[in-house]
């Protein structure tokens, strides 16, 4: 089984990062392409860009940035937000990205999960779930559907989807651990990788999450303290999770 | 003339496999053309898409009998993830296809653990992480390497595949496309 995956998630909105990144280090915060080497020369396994106004006109930008991020970046990156079409897909995987992550389009029609699958592989395909109350939802998290939250996943990954991002509304935001049954019941019910995602505060709730689920994403834990990645990695190692040994090029 | 021609099959991403290159200082240049395929000291054959669109591409615009020309001639080649799968034998992957058989084995889907196989693993017997995402795996005489008790890469002759993928495995896989390269 690969090692356990720890990523940063980066919240893009007119080609620029924001949410929350604090740091003197950096000569501009906002900067994709700056944070991503950052977070990646500072132990980041993969990192997920999420274009949260993914506006048409910030579908162009977001390509250019993919495309700038790729020229740069020696991991993995997957870019989701505003993929509402193969054509959206194909636009972010040819310009650089490994995968890309759909959400309430997938949830639209599930068809489009297989035709981009067809296309570049299931492993180039995301399904980002937002799980609260038993449900799925939309608008980022603010509207219920009347879709199960397990249920959904299994279809997800019947039509394409190589992995399941699962957020947990409930936790998202709160620092006070992940939703580690929530977490476990999907990656139960499929058989692709899932990638837990809400609620990180420390250390050992990453480590707890990495036990039930193939990785954890996280996001103001590592913007507060960008630097702290590597400390924050030897932590989970210490606490009895394997990460991928760090190397320097020779 | 570029240091390295990476084979365009017509779907998805060489930037990447570019970007590394141009970090290690090589220049390159994608393309399709068996002229330049043939004529290049190193060629990488990189992995994206389906089996068998990659095949029908490779043979409609003559890459596949360049390919096995420079095989022939002793000539280096790096096929990665999909770019190894198809210079095997035969593929299982979209009803059965049949490769380049440059490399001797075939290539079978994945039947234990999560899969997409998505992550780092360890390489044996390298003892170095790298990045694999894939469903397919190959089965091989001429396995040197394994991860997790999967052939990750397969040599024969001046055609050297990998599983993983060198241009997403950070430093790791920045010295062993160096070591591809200073080889060549």
């Amino acid at each position: 089984m690969p090692l356990a995956r720890l990523i940063p998630c980066l919240d893009v909105s007119h080609g620029r990062v924001v949410k929350g990144v604090s740091f003197v280090g950096l000569r501009d915060v906002g900067d994709p392409v700056e944070l991503a080497t950052f977070y990646s020369d500072g132990g980041a396994d993969e990192l997920v860009f999420l274009d949260i106004a993914a506006t048409p006109s910030d579908t162009v930008t977001m390509t250019s940035v993919v495309a700038q991020v790729a020229d740069v970046l020696e991991i993995p990156f997957t870019v989701g937000g505003g993929v509402r079409s193969v054509d959206d897909a194909s636009r972010i995987i040819e310009s650089g990205a490994d995968r890309v992550s759909l959400n309430s389009a997938a949830l639209a029609d599930p068809d489009l999960i297989t035709r981009i699958a067809n296309l570049y592989g299931s492993q180039a395909v995301v399904v980002a779930i937002d799980a609260g109350d038993g449900v799925v939802h939309t608008h980022g998290g603010r509207v219920a559907t009347t879709t199960s939250t397990v249920p959904w996943a299994v279809r997800a990954a019947e039509c394409g989807a190589g992995e399941i991002l699962l957020t947990s509304i409930r936790c998202d935001g709160h620092r006070q651990g992940f939703d580690l049954e929530l977490t476990a019941a999907v990656r139960d019910a499929v058989r692709v990788p899932v990638i837990a995602s809400g609620g990180a505060g420390s250390a050992q709730h990453v480590a707890e999450a990495l036990r039930v689920a193939d990785a954890a994403l996280v996001a103001s834990i590592v913007h507060e303290n960008p630097a702290g990645l590597r400390g924050l990695r030897r932590e989970i190692e210490d606490l009895g999770v394997a990460l991928r040994p760090l190397k320097e090029q020779t | 003339m570029s240091d390295v021609v990476v084979v365009d099959y017509g779907a998805g991403n060489t930037r990447s496999v570019r970007a590394a290159l141009t970090h290690l200082g090589a220049s390159s240049e994608v393309t399709s053309d068996p002229v330049a395929i043939v004529a290049s000291p190193f060629v990488i054959l990189p992995g994206v898409g389906s089996a068998r669109s990659a095949m029908a591409h490779l043979i409609e615009t003559g890459a596949a009998l360049a390919l096995r020309e420079r095989f022939d001639a002793g000539l280096s080649t790096l096929g990665i993830c999909l770019g190894m799968q198809i210079a095997l034998e035969t593929s299982e992957e979209d009803g059965g296809v049949d490769g380049l058989a440059l490399l001797r084995g075939d290539v079978r889907r994945l039947d234990h653990g999560r899969v997409p196989r998505l992550g780092w693993a360890m390489v044996e017997p390298w003892n170095d992480a790298y990045y694999f995402a894939h469903s397919y795996a190959a089965w091989s005489p001429d396995s040197f390497a394994t991860s997790d008790g999967i052939t990750v890469a397969v040599q024969r002759d001046a055609f050297l595949g990998v599983q993983f993928h060198p241009e997403k495995s950070g430093a790791a896989g920045l010295n062993f496309l160096e070591r591809c390269l200073s080889l060549a």
